[in-house]
């Protein structure tokens, strides 16, 4: 069971470009029709200098690039069977674009036990950076976990 | 909407609306190929039964995906300073979405104008799948 040692824990950082045809993929299956998000003019005539991505997509591109995406529950020793996402936040401070390349670093910040150990919550915040060292958003997450009952 | 409507809004003001098609079986594949979360449990019926399910069930970001569509439906995406959401439930194939928002409060954000947005994702029973928030420029 992962415990308070956790807390601190990094993991390998993932670098993601943001492809238009996996953006458009995206958009094509949530049915996200705003122009903003499928017409370099339209995002333009916005002030964008190429086309921006919906809000949650900074959560896909960590997942979509990363060498193991589950890293961080192989590494705390979690069966993903056993996972449930908790809570997601992002904090924006500069928009991402197509054409970008960016940086997730990851590091876990909190472990909390839940219902007398019956679920685990795991906090984990990413900080993610652009190719030229600007500080685009964090995401943060709480992974719930619900562990084995004892023996 | 449009956007000069939404950011002129008071406080309890319903800003955000939007109802998606039910949830299908093709659109948690679809989403577990576009989102890159290739967790089995979304798509794998054998693997979500084995976990304790009883069927495969919504990625929490696939939901929360479509409460931020329907929030840059009614606010400019640039707008945007923060964007979270609690997983209340889990949402069921065939589920049928509303995301609905209301302002909740007129804050100052780190020496801004914003506004707090309260966010619902409910299913057609009306049960709560996801709450959050937003903060956003006015």
């Amino acid at each position: 069971m992962v415990d308070r040692s956790a807390i601190g824990r990094s993991f390998t950082p993932v670098t993601a470009h943001v492809e238009p045809g996996r953006l458009r993929y995206f958009c094509e299956t949530i049915g996200e029709r705003n122009p903003i998000y499928r017409d370099a003019q339209a995002a333009r005539a916005e002030g964008y200098s190429a086309i921006p991505m919906p809000p949650t997509y900074l959560f896909c591109l960590e997942m979509m690039d990363a060498e193991n995406p589950f890293e961080f529950l192989t590494e705390l020793d979690i069966d993903l069977a056993r996972v449930l996402h908790g809570e997601q936040g992002f904090t924006y401070y500069v928009p991402a674009v197509v054409g970008d390349t960016l940086t997730f670093r990851s590091r876990v910040t909190d472990v909390t036990d839940k219902k007398g150990g019956a679920m685990t919550l795991i906090a984990v915040v990413t900080e993610v950076t652009r190719q030229d060292g600007i500080h685009l958003a964090d995401m943060t997450r709480t992974i719930v976990v619900r562990n084995p009952k004892a023996a | 909407m449009n956007v000069t409507q939404a950011a002129s809004r008071s406080v309890g003001d319903r800003v955000i609306h939007k109802a998606f098609a039910p949830i299908t079986r093709h659109t948690l594949a679809l989403y577990c190929g576009a989102s890159g979360d290739h967790n089995p449990i979304h798509v794998d019926l054998d693997f979500a039964k084995k976990a304790g399910f009883p069927d495969v069930f919504t990625h929490g970001m696939l939901v929360m995906a479509y409460l931020g569509q329907a929030l840059t439906d009614a606010v400019r995406p640039k707008d945007i300073r923060a964007f979270s959401t609690r997983f209340a439930a889990i949402t069921q194939l065939g589920a049928r979405l509303t995301c609905e928002g209301h302002v909740t409060e007129l804050i100052d954000h780190n020496g801004e104008p914003c506004m707090k947005i309260a966010l619902v994702a409910k299913d057609g029973a009306g049960e709560a799948k996801l709450l959050g928030e937003a903060i956003v420029a006015r």
